[in-house]
């Protein structure tokens, strides 16, 4: 803890919160000078984005005191943050789809005339005088809907930066963002900071504290653990702090020769509902004891290509043979009895039922089945054996949870349980779909090492991600989709970030 | 033929204005995310309270305000049930549209010796325009109420302030995305409240001028169905106010019909050709439902951090 002082822009001293009985923050302590960037870090649950929420006037806090350049504040709720100069970006984006960039940015706090007549001509130019002095490109008329995750996220910025804010909070920015809309976003933050902003970044994402912030805040359970220089760490010391043990933030991988080919596309063509065709003349080969990493940015057939598989999507021409046996354009449960098993991307969507019970999700693939069911009634007896077992094997927590709602689980324990369900089913395949999206560094390594094992018992694994470090660190190869088409097949060491980051971005291999 | 084309006109104005007026608070209703189908009761309970206030003070002008007063009270309890305490808005809406009709009756009768019409009020609401001077012309059968001007009113204004002001600015985003609006510090309960009772206050003068300009006392059959037809006419207008006044003015257009046809010229029974809002209505339904998009977020309840 640092004395109050005007050269902090925002001081949280022993801010205390209950969630009812749970204490989420305990005495914690945040100081952040004027003018730098500050990371806040902390697994997911940990309170970092309650503590932030307190600063924002969304909740407020049972015990402790906010000051603000040394003055202590009063933030009752979200008007009074702002008019106290404190931004915020949220996590999942507050913009009203079929409005405007502009109209998004001046809601709340509109120029008018006489009695609340829009003065919107005179919001542009106040708005626009903001993105020529921060170089952020926007184009103020376009409707939100036509706009990429990043540029939301500027109108997000814009949002702040037009009600004055000299603090602003950015919640997990980069857990939308491409590669690239992350090095601009990095380069944004730089020039607000140039301009004397303090900025406030949530996160739980190591390489990209090293690489934006100077100064980081460590909370683990709602406690404190550290206030460090980043300069000070490595992204090893800063991952121990957050979750408390050692980890390994890169999976241990013997290596092995894969057996035969066990899963093949040839030549496949898929198009997407507006009839384009996403999927363009794709082949590929996985062999059993392999993980296949498939690399590209969001939108290029990824998702067709999935849907293809899964058979909810009709392949125009090609072939896709699991086995030996073509399945294209069978159906859903004709692929799944020829031993491939899905993790899909949105565990929310498709992985689970969010409102059923975690032993009902369970058996969600198989209730039909015996010993699940008996002539058309379930045993809940075999049911709830079966989660018991899943639940011990992947360590969901909290352990009797089996009757509980699994939208009360952590993101974490829910991909546990829908990897530890699709794994019974003892698939010859497991593809699974940006399956450490949106979970912790604890989660992560034991999701990375559950894939690894998976392939050392000689199973087949294919990785879709959009993240290319999972990709690059898990696979044994490695494939670039870009339009629909593999435009480059590499082996794990043979590989470098550029090379197919470059081909990711549409470029050529020999550029 | 000019003489019929002017008796449609008027007949038209005259069923459509209590649509729009209701249409136009569903609009501003379904907009702000509250889905407001109690229309239907609000109507009625403006209708009865429309005739009875206007029969004892003899004043059309006094009735058509208690109309929109009766009209809001109800639309509060909807409010209340689903704003604050996050009900589910249709069973709430259900339960305004069992609590309007019931309690009209029940008023009718306390006011008017157990009868389920009232005694015709003394001094309906005055034409704004009215020919009948003109004895002898086409222009004699051809008037306008003022209801059909009010109503033509509220739509102009709702439109203004839906698009010009930054009220209106805010009431389209809390359709679309209410925790936007409140990160950016404005009451969301707050806002919905308003709109749902300013709904309510349109849907009774609606109702009111049903009692106090198109007939002139209230009875059971006063308001049937005007409600629900008024909420097809805001699917069909796109949650637009002028969307919503074109689709009341088509909806006129077929109660006209009704009666037009009814004079016995053309052989078609009766009982059919009242059919013929409805049936319409119905159509319409099918055709447009599916298409048109409603507000993202109308009839969600918010709830402050919710997932």
């Amino acid at each position: 803890m640092h004395d109050i002082s005007r050269e902090y822009a925002v001081q949280m001293h022993g801010i205390t919160k209950y969630f009812g009985p749970h204490k989420v923050l305990d005495n914690i302590d945040l100081d952040i000078k004027k003018g730098k960037i500050h990371a806040v870090l902390g697994e997911n649950g940990a309170g970092k984005s309650t503590l932030m929420s307190i600063l924002y006037g969304m909740y407020s806090a049972d015990y402790g005191k906010i000051y603000l350049s040394g003055q202590e504040a009063h933030i009752g709720n979200p008007s009074d943050a702002i008019s106290q100069g404190i931004g915020m970006v949220h996590q999942h984006f507050m913009l009203v789809d079929k409005f405007t960039v502009l109209q998004n940015i001046v809601l709340g706090n509109e120029t008018t005339n006489f009695f609340g007549v829009l003065n919107m001509r005179k919001a542009k130019k106040k708005v626009l005088d903001i993105i020529e002095k921060y170089g952020m490109k926007v184009d103020l008329k376009e409707k939100i809907k036509n706009l990429s995750v990043g540029m939301q996220q500027k109108v997000e910025i814009l949002k702040a930066l037009y009600r004055g804010s000299e603090v602003l909070i950015l919640d997990e920015p980069t857990a939308v963002l491409t590669p690239m809309e992350v090095d601009e976003l990095f380069e944004t933050m730089n020039s607000l900071k140039q301009d004397g902003k303090t900025i406030i970044i949530i996160t739980h994402k190591l390489k990209e504290i090293k690489k934006s912030a100077e100064t980081c805040t460590i909370i683990r359970k709602g406690r404190l653990i550290d206030a460090v220089n980043v300069d000070d760490e490595t992204e090893q010391s800063l991952a121990e702090k957050m979750v408390g043990r050692q980890i390994k933030l890169f999976v241990d991988k013997q290596d092995r020769v894969p057996g035969k080919t066990i899963f093949e596309i040839k030549n496949l063509s898929v198009r997407c509902e507006r009839g384009i065709e996403t999927v363009k003349n794709l082949s590929m080969k996985i062999r059993s004891g392999e993980i296949y990493g498939l690399a590209g940015i969001e939108g290029n057939g990824q998702t067709e290509l999935l849907q293809c598989i899964l058979g909810r999507r009709h392949a125009d021409a090609g072939k896709i043979i699991m086995n030996g046996k073509e399945i294209q354009n069978t159906d859903i449960k004709n692929v799944l009895d020829s031993k491939i098993s899905f993790i899909h991307a949105d565990r929310h969507k498709y992985g689970c039922v969010l409102d059923m019970t975690v032993a009902d999700n369970a058996i969600m693939e198989k209730y039909r089945e015996k010993p699940f069911s008996v002539n058309g009634f379930l045993n809940h007896e075999e049911r709830d054996k079966f989660t018991k077992q899943i639940i011990e094997t992947y360590d969901i927590r909290p352990t009797n949870c089996s009757h509980q709602k699994i939208r009360n689980l952590s993101g974490g324990n829910q991909q546990k349980l829908v990897i530890g369900r699709e794994i019974a089913n003892n698939p010859d395949l497991l593809i699974a779909v940006q399956p450490t999206r949106g979970l912790d560094v604890g989660a992560i390594e034991y999701v990375h090492s559950t894939l690894v094992n998976l392939r050392d018992q000689g199973k087949a694994v294919l990785l879709i991600s959009l993240e290319l470090d999972e990709i690059l660190n898990l696979s044994d190869k490695i494939a670039v989709i870009y339009g629909g088409e593999i435009v480059g097949e590499f082996r794990q060491n043979e590989s470098d970030e550029q090379k197919i980051g470059l081909l990711m971005a549409g470029g050529k291999e020999n550029d | 033929m000019l003489n019929s084309l002017l008796i449609a006109l008027s007949i038209t104005l005259m069923y459509s204005a209590p649509l729009t007026l209701a249409a136009i608070g569903g609009v501003i209703s379904e907009r702000s995310g509250v889905v407001n189908i109690g229309i239907e009761g609000m109507m009625s309970l403006g209708a009865l309270t429309g005739a009875v206030v206007g029969y004892f003070s003899h004043s059309a002008w006094l009735g058509l305000m208690c109309a929109g007063l009766a009209g809001g009270a109800l639309a509060l309890l909807h409010a209340i049930a689903s704003i604050s305490f996050r009900a589910d808005q249709t069973v709430s809406g259900i339960a305004i549209n069992l609590i309007g009709p019931g309690f009209a009756m029940f008023l009718s009768r306390y006011f008017f010796e157990g009868a389920s019409v009232t005694y015709p009020v003394p001094e309906k609401l005055p034409k704004f325009i009215n020919f009948s001077y003109l004895k002898g012309t086409p222009f004699a059968n051809f008037n306008i109420d003022v209801s059909v001007v009010l109503a033509f009113m509220v739509v102009v204004v709702t439109w203004f302030v839906l698009y010009k002001t930054k009220w209106g600015l805010r009431i389209r985003a809390l359709g679309e995305h209410p925790a936007a609006v409140d990160t950016l510090g404005v009451s969301v309960y707050r806002s919905r409240y308003a709109c749902v009772i300013i709904s309510g206050i349109l849907a009774g003068i609606g109702g009111g001028t049903v009692t106090l300009a198109v007939i002139s006392q209230f009875n059971p059959m006063a308001i049937s169905g005007q409600g629900f037809i008024a909420l097809a006419a805001v699917i069909f207008g796109k949650w637009k106010p002028w969307g919503a006044y074109a689709a009341c003015l088509l909806f006129g257009f077929s109660q006209a019909l009704v009666v037009m046809l009814g004079d016995g010229t053309v052989r078609i029974p009766s009982t059919i050709l009242s059919m013929i809002p409805y049936v319409l209505t119905i159509f319409i339904l099918i055709i447009f439902v599916g298409r048109s998009s409603a507000p993202r977020a109308s009839g969600v309840p918010y709830e402050k951090g919710a997932r």
